[in-house]
Parts: structure tokens; C-alpha cells; sequence
């Protein structure tokens, strides 16, 4: 039966939107707790850790995110871990995510000056205070604006998830397609569910980034 | 129960795969250097004296930039039919991925070009060179070489993004996957199989750019 394109149909895509807002905001936290391992791991300064970190970060940033979910989907099951595609959508978003984060960070604490670093040992602050106190704050001002990028790359990805038969935003502008016939309507309300999520952030992610170019 | 490894009964696939990783640098390809000259319409209209045409093109760019790939291939698979514009998968694949990389590169041409101090050209002119040739000695080339990693990587990103044209079924690396995944069904098989080509070619493109950036676009320039 042919369901007319209405107030509902809106509705329904809406709901979309939480799914994606959850799922981003899982992918996001538990991504930006391992990105900071991953981080810490790639400038710790032990050859092992570096080389397995930089590896992690290339692998993720050299495969499609559309396969990182399949390799999730298909391979969690296999390796002895049945699982819905709930959790297999956020252990793969988690992953891509703290590589990606890891990267930026990297490039945030590789950018304070080495001399903070040496002048905060030569104080006598143990790794955990010269990393909190000294290398972190100013790290943080640096990623900011990349980090925030990333969560517009981040939510746009989760679309990804629809293929795999999550239901999100995407995936229920492709049932509403479906089940209405007017797929140019669904897909352009999805569109603009997506931009007034994703345009603000992008606009902040700018701001920033002049900011601290100015200051810089 | 343990799962049975089985790579082998992939094996006679193995021109598919071939074919699916040609098929998906074409589609890279061809969607980066046409992106490439829509992004440098694009970036050229956004610097305009007119302002409609100013925001048409800033529109463009944005309404790109902040929705998902993979809506904007349904939109234009599924979607535009409806405006009387009926594209086969593979078009609409190329069309999806051009106006994708257009809007992304049309902001990288711009912070080349804004990165080329003005006084410069002026000194180009004094010195009595022509506009084409002010445009090729002095913006066009150090512009090139401010820009060129990011378009490289611009290049890596479209080769990945090619992957979701499998949701309309457009002939490349992942769609054909899918179809060897439904002839033996041994998914995590195939899918870790295309994951490594996947990571080869981008491995292999981000070589090269680095090479070709090493080349022609360090300093002393020859």
C-alpha cells in the first residue's frame, strides 16, 4: 500500500534523528576516550606502542568506513561474539573514531613547543601532572577546531550504519522512500535533518580555527 | 564451535576483484578531476562581484559539505527521477562523487589562492608580465604547490568514499564483494580481502603524491 508523503512521514524521519544523535554521541565519547590512548601511545616515545599506534591510525584512515562497519558486522560474530547491529555499528564507529581523534591529538601535543615539555620534567612533575598540567591544556586549544570537524566527518559517517540495516536517520528516510514513492522529498528532508545538525558545528569548527590562527 | 577460515573459495573470483579495483579508481578519477573543475568554477563564483551568484555557489558548497555521501547518491539515484532526470547507477555514482568533490575542493582552491600574498601579482605586473602570465608563474604554481596535498588527499578520501556507490549498485570494488558474497556466502572473508586491496591502493596513491610532491612541488622549484 502506497502511503501518502505527509506530517507523518516527517515524523517518522525525525525520529531518525535521535538515533543518529545517540549514536554519534556513543561513537564520539567512547572514540575520544581510546583516541587519547591512541595519542598517548603514538608520543610516548616507546618504538613498540609508536609503530602499533601509527599502524592502527593508518589502517583506519586507509579502508573505506563503509567496510570498518562490515568488518564489524560480519567478523564480531565470528570471532565468537554474537552481536546486533547496535553494538556492532558502535564498537566499529568507536574504532574509526579514536583513530581519527588519535591522529589530531597527536598533532595537538606533538605542536606544544618540546621546551614546555623539558622545562616541566627539569621542574621535577611527574609524566601524569606535566601531561595534565602543562602539555593538555594547550593541546586542547590546538584541537579544537579539527576535533570539532571531526564530529561533523563522525555524524555524516553514521549514515554508514544504515546500510547495515541500522535504523537512523538515513535508513528511515529509505523506509519512508519506499514505503511513500516520493524518495526525492525524503531524502531532501533527511538532507536538511543532516544540515541543521552538521551546519552549525561546521560554522563553529571555522570560527575557532580563525581564532586561534589570529592568536597564533 | 569454531568459525572455518575458508580464502580459498575466493580464489576463482579473483579477476572480479581485479576488474572491481579498476572500476573503482576510474570512478575515483574521473569524480576528482571533473570535482576539480566544478570546484574551481565554484571557488571562482564564491569570490564573485555578484552577489547571487556569491551565494549560489556558497550554497552549493555547504548543503555538500554537511550532508552524508551516501544521501546525496540516493538523492540523485532515487530522487531526481522525479525531476525528470533518470541516471544509471553508474552516472549517478560519477555525478554523486563529482559534486561531492567539487564542494571539498572548491574550499581547498580557495585557501591556495588567499594564501598567494597580493603583492606579488602587483610586483608581476610591474614587472610587465601578462595577466595569463601573472596567472601561471606567480598564482597558479605556488598555489599549486600550497594545495597539492590536499587535493592528493582529497584523491584517497574519493577512492574510499566509491565504496558506499555499492548502495545503488553502481560497479565497483564493493558492489562486486557483495556479489561474490552472495554466490559463497563467506562475508568476512571477502570483506577483509577488499579491506587490504582497499588499504594497497590508498597506500600506494599516498606514496605516490608524496613522491610527486618531493619532485616538482619542493623548493629549490626546477
Amino acid at each position: 500500500m502506497i502511503q501518502s508523503f505527509d506530517y507523518n512521514a516527517v515524523l517518522v524521519i525525525l525520529s531518525g534523528v535521535k538515533a543518529t544523535l545517540i549514536l554519534s554521541a556513543i561513537a564520539f565519547g567512547m572514540g575520544g576516550f581510546f583516541g587519547l590512548l591512541v595519542a598517548l601511545a603514538r608520543t610516548s616515545g616507546i618504538k613498540l606502542l609508536e609503530r602499533l599506534s601509527s599502524a592502527y591510525i593508518d589502517f583506519f584512515q586507509g579502508t573505506p568506513m563503509l567496510l570498518q562497519l562490515f568488518l564489524a558486522y560480519y567478523g564480531l560474530p565470528v570471532l565468537g561474539f554474537p552481536v546486533n547491529p547496535w553494538t556492532a555499528v558502535t564498537i566499529g564507529l568507536t574504532l574509526h573514531a579514536s583513530a581519527y581523534l588519535g591522529e589530531i591529538w597527536r598533532g595537538g601535543i606533538q605542536a606544544v613547543p618540546r621546551g614546555q615539555t623539558e622545562a616541566a620534567a627539569a621542574l621535577g612533575l611527574s609524566y601524569h601532572h606535566r601531561m595534565r598540567d602543562v602539555v593538555f591544556p594547550q593541546a586542547f586549544r590546538l584541537s579544537l577546531a579539527p576535533t570539532v570537524g571531526f564530529s561533523v566527518q563522525l555524524i555524516k559517517g553514521t549514515s554508514l550504519a544504515a546500510i547495515i540495516g541500522f535504523v537512523e536517520l538515513s535508513r528511515s528516510a529509505q523506509i519512508i522512500a519506499s514505503t511513500t514513492y516520493k524518495p526525492l522529498l525524503a531524502y531532501g528532508v533527511a538532507g536538511i535533518f543532516y544540515f541543521a545538525i552538521c551546519f552549525p558545528l561546521s560554522m563553529y569548527s571555522m570560527r575557532l580555527a580563525k581564532k586561534y590562527n589570529r592568536e597564533a | 564451535m569454531t568459525y572455518q577460515f575458508d580464502f580459498l573459495a575466493l580464489v576463482p573470483y579473483w579477476r572480479d576483484l581485479l576488474a572491481g579495483c579498476l572500476m573503482t579508481l576510474s570512478l575515483a578519477a574521473l569524480s576528482v578531476s571533473l570535482g576539480f573543475v566544478v570546484g574551481l568554477g565554484a571557488a571562482i563564483l564564491r569570490d564573485s562581484s555578484i552577489a547571487p551568484l556569491r551565494w549560489v555557489a556558497s550554497t552549493y558548497v555547504e548543503l555538500i559539505r554537511n550532508t552524508p555521501f551516501l544521501l546525496q547518491v540516493l538523492f540523485i539515484f532515487f530522487g531526481l527521477p522525479a525531476l525528470g532526470l533518470s541516471l544509471a547507477a553508474w552516472p549517478a555514482a560519477v555525478l554523486a562523487l563529482t559534486l561531492n568533490c567539487g564542494a571539498f575542493a572548491s574550499e581547498i582552491i580557495r585557501s591556495g589562492v588567499d594564501a598567494i600574498p597580493r603583492g606579488q601579482i602587483e610586483a608581476g605586473k610591474a614587472l610587465g608580465l601578462s595577466g595569463p602570465q601573472v596567472f601561471r608563474f606567480i598564482v597558479l604554481k605556488p598555489a599549486l604547490r600550497i594545495i597539492f596535498p590536499a587535493l592528493s588527499g582529497q584523491f584517497i578520501l574519493a577512492l574510499l568514499t566509491t565504496s558506499i556507490a555499492s548502495s545503488i549498485s553502481a560497479e565497483e570494488l564493493t558492489s562486486v564483494a557483495q556479489s561474490i558474497d552472495t554466490l559463497t556466502f563467506r562475508s568476512f572473508e571477502i570483506y577483509i580481502v577488499i579491506t587490504i586491496l582497499y588499504f594497497i591502493m590508498s597506500y600506494g596513491f599516498s606514496a605516490l603524491f608524496k613522491m610527486i610532491t618531493r619532485i616538482y612541488f619542493s623548493y629549490p622549484t626546477k
